[in-house]
This record gives structure tokens, sequence and C-alpha cells, in this order.
């Protein structure tokens, strides 16, 4: 370690326990000003924990060892009186969730104020600062009497941005500022970051589990793998020449190869034709058009608000059209599919979590799209093969759903979309929950299952990553319309509409020459 | 954890004496004997006896069957109607069928509930049979509103959507997804709506609209203590002690069975 005098934050030999369960394992940490430090790590790595730690808002129960010196004062020693003066003040903190760091109930420019009205500066000199700080996140148009759903999720995190750095900190903590947020505004805030730590000389810790952020925007990293700080070094040196097999593993499965080209047979197994769905004034589905092949795979992207998610309820038939039709392998489909049809088309949602009724076995949970067909008799045998074919054992069948992690989870809902031998299979973000060794995992495991079962994807997702390692052809959809369409080489390497151009521009990643 | 305890063992006590009540009784509830009148403690009768001499020990375990009949009755009533109207106006929300069972709900919640179950005694005739179907009209709104209350978020899972893709309709999903995870909640209700039974029962029967003689009540025993109040308190303390300490341990145990039962709903999330 090099002499801490220079750093702004030193952290040493930093334990953490949870009602004596060892969270964190001996942490070491540094930061200088005007520097930004990633802590990157999967879930369950620590990584919040130690964030949450260095603001001394753990929740109960925890113990910490160590020391975190900021500034030549102690943080994990200090009193909850006198930590309460250092935060803000000195240290500051964004949140992952914009839609529940604000207060729906305040308006914005009352909530940048509050935190400097805490320290008795006068109402008008606090809305005048707040308004300048508003100023600085960018939010010049927006008024301080806005309430908080009156913003997008951009503009929110903004909002959070202006309270944090209010009294202008010395240290911001940034626990996945962009993870909650579209590619093309993660761009934006990111960027508001970089300038507002290269303008204010702040530190900034950078908690995100992904790389490609983190090569934009980190200095130095640290990696952190069950609450131990694995490799840490200058960001270029540990993304470009790991010395950790764990940091090899984690870059590896950032970066999944694209697909490489393959034929595939001009058999449509699923044909939309300008399918419309208004809500009251909005157009969520916008008169779409596509063809799924069989054996293919078919990207679909778009952020959040283009009509994705709609689009996929209209093909599930959970919802009917106001015009256009759907046809699945040449019979009537969407709201109009048999029972028979019904089971040719399946779908695995985003959340791992949400997926399935926590109060039910998987056996029955895997088994419940016989309702459409009829159980076999069987239906044992089936289900344990389906779950076997997705990489768990027939054992998992007496199970609930909560004795298994996110990753086996999502394995599980492929398990319940393959059980009724579909033909096309819908990927609603099903892979955008999970950590990305375990993503790399879920995504070999449809490669070869479309490999063996010859079985079709419509795999929908706002990250580019992903659908350029799945996908053979790829739909870009904006405003519930397909602004553009094409072989997934050909639309990732030389896009043709501004949308697109703008999405992959956005997209954060590990500059290549760092391979 | 210790309230649950607490409140398993009040409310036990309460509901076993009523059930030893039915084939044993400590002494007689029905026999007047005034010659033995307002007896203290004896080993005869444990508890004593009352201005018509009849055994308060045997009268008050007689009582707690009645109350607890009368309550779990009204509860049983609440639930069969409340529950299915509260899963339905769910898995319909937002229309007008949601609507009508929602103002309905209102229109009951509108009225005090005591003044209506009063009224409707009144009319149809004093006896526990019309207790019961008072007390347990109102009880239909408040179930059906947890239990709607604990479907609507249920309604927006993808475990949901993933029944729907499955070709299950709104009722077999009610059925099958909503109301087992939606039960928690009910259980905690029932046990506060039976509290409250009781003491709506012990109301009634106070002012004479409950269960009429010979049926022994708790409300009655405090109705018939009343003009002895000053001779002998014990008529009306012990009635009164009866009716507190159920209440207090239904209300302890649905307490307790809240907090047992709410961790399992948070799904860890790292």
């Amino acid at each position: 370690m090099r002499d801490t005098s220079e750093h702004l934050l030193a952290v040493e030999g930093l334990n953490l326990s949870i009602h004596r369960i060892p969270i964190l394992h001996d942490v070491a940490l540094a930061v200088a000003p005007g520097e930004v430090l990633g802590l990157v790590g999967e879930s369950g790595s620590g990584k919040s924990m130690t964030a949450l730690a260095l603001m001394g808002l753990l929740p109960r129960g925890c113990r910490t060892e160590g020391h975190a010196t900021f500034d030549g004062t102690d943080l994990l020693a200090l009193p909850e009186r006198e930590m309460r003066r250092v935060r803000g003040d000195d240290v500051s903190m964004i949140f992952q969730e914009p839609m529940t760091a604000l207060n729906p109930v305040h308006p914005i420019g009352a909530q940048v104020a509050e935190t400097l009205r805490l320290r008795s500066t006068p109402r008008a000199e606090a809305m005048r600062v707040a308004r300048d700080r508003l100023d600085r996140v960018g939010l010049t148009a927006i008024g301080l009497d806005r309430y908080p759903h009156e913003l997008s999720g951009g503009q929110r995190q903004r909002v959070c941005i202006a309270m944090a750095i209010a009294r202008h900190p010395r240290l911001l903590i940034a626990d996945e500022p962009t993870t909650a947020l579209d590619v093309t505004t993660q761009a934006t805030i990111l960027d508001l970051l970089r300038g507002l730590v290269a303008e204010e000389g702040m530190a900034m810790i950078l908690v995100t589990h992904d790389l490609g952020v983190v090569a934009g925007m980190a200095d130095r990293v640290a990696v952190m793998k069950a609450g131990r700080v694995v490799e840490t070094g200058a960001t270029r040196d540990v993304l470009s020449a790991p010395a950790e097999p764990y940091t090899s593993d984690l870059l590896a499965a950032s970066r999944p190869p694209p697909r490489a080209p393959r034929p595939v047979a001009e058999a449509p197994v699923l044909e939309v034709r300008d399918l419309r769905r208004t809500y009251g004034a909005t157009r969520a589905v916008d008169g779409v058009s596509l063809v799924l092949h069989r054996g293919e795979s078919l990207g679909l992207v778009g952020e959040s608000g283009c009509g994705k998610s709609t689009l996929t309820r209209l093909l599930l038939g959970l919802e009917r059209p106001d015009g256009g039709t759907v046809a699945l392998m040449g019979r009537p489909g969407g709201a109009a599919m048999t029972r028979a049809d019904r089971a040719k088309i399946s779908v695995v949602f985003q959340d791992p979590y949400g997926s399935f009724d926590p109060r039910w076995t998987v056996a029955r949970l895997v088994a419940e799209p016989f309702h459409l067909t009829g159980r076999p008799s069987d239906w044992r045998d089936r289900v344990a093969r389906a779950l076997v074919a997705v990489g768990l054992h027939a054992d998992d069948a007496a199970k609930y759903p909560h004795e298994f992690s996110g990753g086996q989870r999502q394995r599980i809902a492929i398990a319940r979309a393959l059980i009724t031998e579909p033909e096309v299979l819908v990927l609603d973000e099903a892979v955008s929950a999970l950590d990305v060794r375990v993503r790399a995992q879920v995504l070999d495991l449809l490669d070869d299952l479309q490999g063996r079962l010859g079985l079709s994807y419509l795999f929908i997702s706002h990250d580019l990553t992903v659908v350029r390692a799945i996908a053979d052809r790829v739909l870009v959809m904006r405003a519930g319309r397909i602004v553009e369409r094409g072989e997934a080489g050909a639309v990732f390497d030389a896009p043709q509409d501004d949308y697109t151009r703008q999405l992959i521009a956005a997209a954060p990643r590990i500059p290549e020459e760092w391979a | 954890m210790r309230a649950l305890w607490i409140g398993a063992l009040l409310a036990g006590a309460a509901g076993l004496a009523a059930l030893v009540s039915l084939v044993w009784l400590p002494g007689e509830v029905a026999r007047v004997d005034v010659g033995s009148r307002l007896q203290g403690m004896s080993a005869s009768h444990w508890l004593g006896t009352d201005h018509l001499g009849r055994d308060l020990a045997a009268m008050l375990m007689a009582g707690a069957r009645t109350s607890i009949a009368v309550a779990l009755l009204a509860v049983g009533i609440g639930m069969a109607f409340g529950v299915p109207l509260g899963l339905l106006a769910a898995a319909r929300r937002g229309s007008w069928l949601d609507e009508v069972v929602m103002r309905g709900n209102d229109l009951i919640f509108a009225f005090p509930s005591l003044v209506i179950a009063i009224l409707i005694t009144a009319v149809f005739g004093p006896s526990a049979v019309n207790a019961i179907l008072a007390i347990g009209l109102f009880n239909v709104p408040v179930f059906a509103r947890v239990a709607r209350g604990g479907a609507l978020p249920l309604w927006t899972l993808d475990f949901v959507a993933a029944a729907r893709v499955a070709g299950k309709g709104a009722g077999l999903i009610s059925v099958q997804h909503v109301l087992p995870n939606v039960a928690n909640l009910l259980i905690v209700q029932a046990t506060i709506q039976f509290s409250l039974g009781i003491l709506a029962e012990a109301a009634l029967s106070y002012v004479g609209l409950g269960a009429q003689p010979p049926t022994v009540s708790w409300g009655r025993m405090l109705a018939e203590a009343q003009t002895m109040i000053y001779v002998a308190p014990m008529l009306a303390v012990l009635p009164g002690v009866a009716i507190v300490g159920t209440v207090l341990g239904l209300n302890l145990l649905g307490d307790g069975l809240r907090d047992l039962l709410d961790p399992r709903l948070r799904r860890g999330r790292a």
C-alpha cells in the first residue's frame, strides 16, 4: 500500500458481520481527490455493504472493525451524532432507484433545499442554491415546484445528484446510479457525474456491476468477490491484463462473442402484420410487422416505454390488438389462438423472483402450462426431463422457488416455457436481472436448446451486448414503431437510423484495444 | 413472539372452556336455587353462585360457548362472502364489477355497525342466530377489502402472467395463485374480527338483543349483574374479565401471527 496521506479516504482492514455472519473481510480501498474509484462485483459481493458502511447507514445488527480514514477522521469510529454532520457535508451518496429516493409528496426544490436547511441556511438562500444545483445537473428548464412523478427517471436521478452535491461534499458514493435507467439516459448521467468530479474536485466511489461503465468512468478499479477485494489497480491495467482469474471470468462474461452469421431456413413460424395497440392517446404499438423463422433468433431492442412489453403481451394473447394480425405457424395467433396453438408459444419473464408463485413446488410450477394441453400421465417424468435439460436436477422438482438463486430460477422459467414443446419462445428481458457470469451460462443454455430443439426465439432486451450475442436478426423499436431492421452484424456495425446510432454509441463498453 | 404465546394461551383457554362445556360443566346453569344464592367460592361452587343460585363457573364456561360460537360463525359468514367478492373485484379491477363490489362495501361501512345490528335484531326478533347474521354482515366488507387489497399487487406479478399464458382464467388464477398468497392477511384479519365479534355479541346480549334465556352468554351475565353491582361485584367482574381476556388474547394472537407470517412475504433480494 502506498502512503495514504495523499488519499482523501483510506479504508483499511474493514470487516463487517451481520448477526455474527461475516460479510466483508479485510476490505482495503483508497481514493484521492478528483479520482473515480470503480467498485465492481456481482450481487452479494459486498460492494453495496462497503458503501453503506462508509456512510454509517448499515442495517441493524451489523458490527464493523477496521478503519476508514477520511481526511484524518476515522468514519467507522464516529458516533451517529457526528456522522450526521459528515453525511452530506463531506460524504454524500446517490442510490440506484430514483423512483424511491425522492419523496413523492414534496416538490423537488424543497427536497434539494432540505439538505441545506438542515444546516440552518435561510430558506430563500437554500432555494437559491437549490436552483443553482439543479441548473448544474442540467435541469435548467425544470421548476423548483415540480413533483417527482412529473419527471422522467433520468431527470429524477439528476435531482438526486443535485441533492447529493448540494453541500459540495468531497466524496460522492454512487451506488449503481444508472442501473435502473435506459442506455441513452445512462450515458448522459455518466457524463454529468464525470463533469462534476472534474469541476468540483470531488472524489467518487462508483459502485457498479457493469465493467463497461467502469471502463468509461473509473481511474482505478477494485474488484470484489464474496466480501473481499480480490484485485485493485488502474482501470486500464486491471481490465486489459487482469491478474485474478475471477476478473478474467467477469471480463469474458461481460463481452460475450457476437453470434456468427448462420443460414436460417425461410420457414416463418410467427408473422406479425401491422399490429396496433393504443392506450388512450398513447400508441404503445404502432404498426409493427415482423417475421420469425424456424430456428431463428430475432432480437428486439428498445428502451423502456418503447412498446416492447405491450408487443409481448399481444403476441402471447394476453391482450387484444386494436388492429393488425398475428399468425402462429399459419394459424391465427395472439388473442385469437386456440388452446392447442397457445401451447406452441411460451414466455420467459425478466424477474426471476416474481415469475413463480412462492407457495408452489417447482414440479407444479413447471407443469402449469399443461393446463393448455391436459396433463399427461407421465407429467412427472416430463418435468424431470425438462429440469435436466436446463441444467438442473430431477430432484429439484420437490423444492420451492426460494431455494434457488436468480440464475437457477431463470432455468426453471425456461423449463416451464419448454414443457409443452413450443415452437416459439418469447424471452422478455430474460437475462437482464442476472449477473454477467450467470447471464453467460443462461445464454449458452439458450443457444444449446435452440440447436437441439430447433426453437425460434424472440429475444427482447434493452441490452445491446446480449442481443448481439444471441440474435441472428435485429429489430430496433422506438415509440411503438420498428425504426430499423436487418442482419445483426449489419445493424450493429453500420446502423442506418439515427436512433440506432445513438443507442449503439451510448452503450457502455470496454474498449476493444484493451483486450 | 411472546405476544403470540400469551395470545394463544388466553384465546386457547376460552376455546377449551367452550369445548369442555359441550360435554361437562362444573355445575348446572339452568337450575335456580335461591336458597344458595350469592355464595362465595367453595368446593361445590368453584367461583360461587349468582343471585339466583346458579353456578358461576358453569355459567362462564357455557357463556364462552355462546360467545365463541356466535363470533366464529359471524367470521365464517364474513369470509364466505367477503373473500370471494374481494378476489372477484381484484380479478376484474377497474371494471364496473369492481366498482359495484367496492361501493357496496363503502355503503355497509358507512353505517355504524352496532346500531344496524340492533336494528336487525329488533326487526327480526332477538336471537343468537340473528345476532350472528347481523355481526356477520359487517364482517363481509372487511374481508372483501383485505382480500382485494392483498390480491391487487399479486395480479401485476409475472407468475400470474405465466398462469394466463398457460391458459388459465381469472377464477382459476384467483383460487390457485391469489388466495394462497393472501391467506396470511386473511388469517390475521380473522382473529381480529373474531375478537370484535365477541365484543359485539356481548354488547347485543347486554341490551337483550343477543342470546335469549335460558342460553347463557357473557353479555347477558353482565346485564344481569348490573343490578347487583354493589351487592356482588364478582357477578360483573367474572364475565368482564372473561371478555377482556379473550379479546386481548385474540388481538395478541393476531399480532403474533402477523409477525410470524410476514417474513415469508418478504423475499430476499441482494
